[in-house]
């Protein structure tokens, strides 16, 4: 099945296209709304501004997609800025979002260190999780971020991680799992995550 | 918890990974995708290529480059050396790379600091700057520029945080005064600039034996360290340097691909 890949011209898409291309996986990149509105898989990735993207999917028709596609229940995977914008919205900008997870994206306070948060840090994962399934536990990943998803529901948190405060590092919502950390940066344990998402159901 | 990277740099003149040697000028020491390729399996949180080549035709060679790199391997990587315009930035990170890092150039034209950051965002844009210790100077360390070999009015500390304040995502601070030495990093300046700004700082310069990074770690405040020649002869793996710093009790991450992969 292949997996598509959403590019709204947030971010430079080639890393999460080379690691796809390492592990095997079909895909295909892609910002048109009526292939996305078939897609049977969907990976949605960005880095920069929160309010930006959200207006870049609203042009494109791309947000009405995102959330019909969940509501069909296809699998999703958000990294980074599509881990924050699947929230309900964002310190950033006071952004509204997409809604698929009600929370918010909030910015580290300053006590937590510098900001943004950037490097590699300690993941710890809900046991069992079929998303990090072949990770060792404990294992680190990658992160770049200044604003941190914040879910409503303790529920819908998968992962955590420790930057001063503890934080989601991955929440999940029906067919839809998002992290923060970049896994198509995190070494073997990021591929593994991306192979395990690529094959699941 | 946020662990301590430990960054190996390549320096690369025409596709060739080189090192300066003292009177024989530069010497190639290997491919630099295979070099990037054996650091990423002993675990190397991140790589620095800094392209030396004068050459257009250099240039694109050295995209080439990126673009392999980023086939291979599969964390964060940043390229610099003759980045003048977001243009060049673009083109080395629409080939692969996450980071670009700007030294002399944005010291002439500090504005490429503020272009490239509303362009590419914050974290992609990384302020190299060698510093010499001068006495003259408020923090105690001038800005040298063209690798040393012209000084600036600069005072260290000034130019880092308006680099910061101009949108620069992480600052290399590179000793003028230690590089080459293998003596260990110069702490204090490290410190100084680490401390004075909000941004990650990434010592460079002087890199001898492991200790020094568990050195720089803690009395130099640094977020990361660069290693260059401790790992290019193969007399330290990238995980013999980690076993050491995660002995003195400072968290840093042990997982490569193969951590007992052998020689870079």
């Amino acid at each position: 099945m292949k997996t598509l890949v959403v590019d709204y011209q947030a971010g430079n898409l080639r890393s999460v296209e080379t690691a796809l291309r390492h592990i095997g996986a079909s895909h295909e990149i892609t910002d048109d709304p009526v292939r996305l509105a078939r897609a049977e898989r969907i990976i949605f990735p960005g880095v920069g501004d929160a309010a930006h993207a959200m207006r870049l999917l609203a042009e494109r028709g791309i947000d009405r997609v995102m959330r019909e596609r969940h509501a069909a229940g296809i699998p999703i995977l958000g990294i980074c800025l599509g881990c924050q914008i699947v929230l309900e919205a964002t310190e950033e900008g006071g952004a509204a979002c997409l809604g698929l997870v009600p929370g918010t994206a909030r910015r580290f306070p300053s006590e937590c260190g510098k900001v943004p948060h950037m490097g590699w840090n300690t993941v710890r994962s809900r046991e069992d999780h079929w998303l990090f399934r072949g990770v060792p536990a404990e294992s680190s990943f990658y992160f770049v971020h200044s604003y941190y998803p914040a879910p409503e529901s303790e529920e819908d948190a998968i992962a955590w991680c420790d930057y001063g405060i503890e934080f989601a590092a991955a929440v999940e919502r029906g067919s839809l799992v998002a992290t923060q950390f970049h896994p198509e940066k995190s070494g073997e344990a990021g591929l593994q995550l991306l192979r395990t998402f690529v094959e699941a159901g | 918890m946020l662990q301590k990277r430990v960054i190996v740099c390549l320096d690369v003149r025409d596709g060739k990974t080189t090192k300066g040697v003292r009177f024989e000028g530069n010497v190639d020491i290997g491919d630099p995708v295979e070099m990037a390729r054996a650091c990423y399996e002993q675990g190397v949180d991140e790589l620095v290529f800094y392209d030396i080549t004068a050459s257009a035709e250099g240039r694109g060679i050295m995209i080439e480059v990126v673009r392999r790199v980023a086939e291979q391997i599969f964390i964060p990587f940043c390229v610099g050396g003759g980045i003048a315009t977001t243009d060049d930035m673009r083109a080395v990170l629409l080939a692969g790379a996450e980071k670009v890092s700007v030294n002399s150039q944005a010291v002439r034209n500090p504005r490429i600091i503020r272009e490239g950051a509303r362009r590419f965002g914050n974290q992609a844009i990384v302020l190299g700057m060698d510093a010499l210790a001068d006495r003259r100077m408020p923090s105690g360390y001038r800005v040298v520029i063209n690798g040393g070999r012209v000084q600036t009015d600069l005072d260290a500390l000034e130019w880092a945080r308006e680099a910061e304040r101009l949108g620069a995502g992480e600052i290399v601070v590179n000793s003028i005064d230690a590089d080459g030495t293998r003596d260990g990093y110069e702490l204090e300046v490290t410190r100084v600039i680490a401390t004075g700004v909000g941004v990650p700082v990434v010592a460079s310069g002087g890199a001898g034996v492991p200790g020094h990074l568990v050195e720089v770690f803690t009395r130099g405040a640094a977020d990361a360290a660069l290693v260059a020649s401790m790992v290019h002869y193969g007399e330290y793996t990238v995980d013999d340097i980690k076993k050491v710093v995660a002995d003195a009790g400072i968290p840093v991450r042990r997982q490569g691909a193969r951590p007992e992969a052998g020689p870079v």
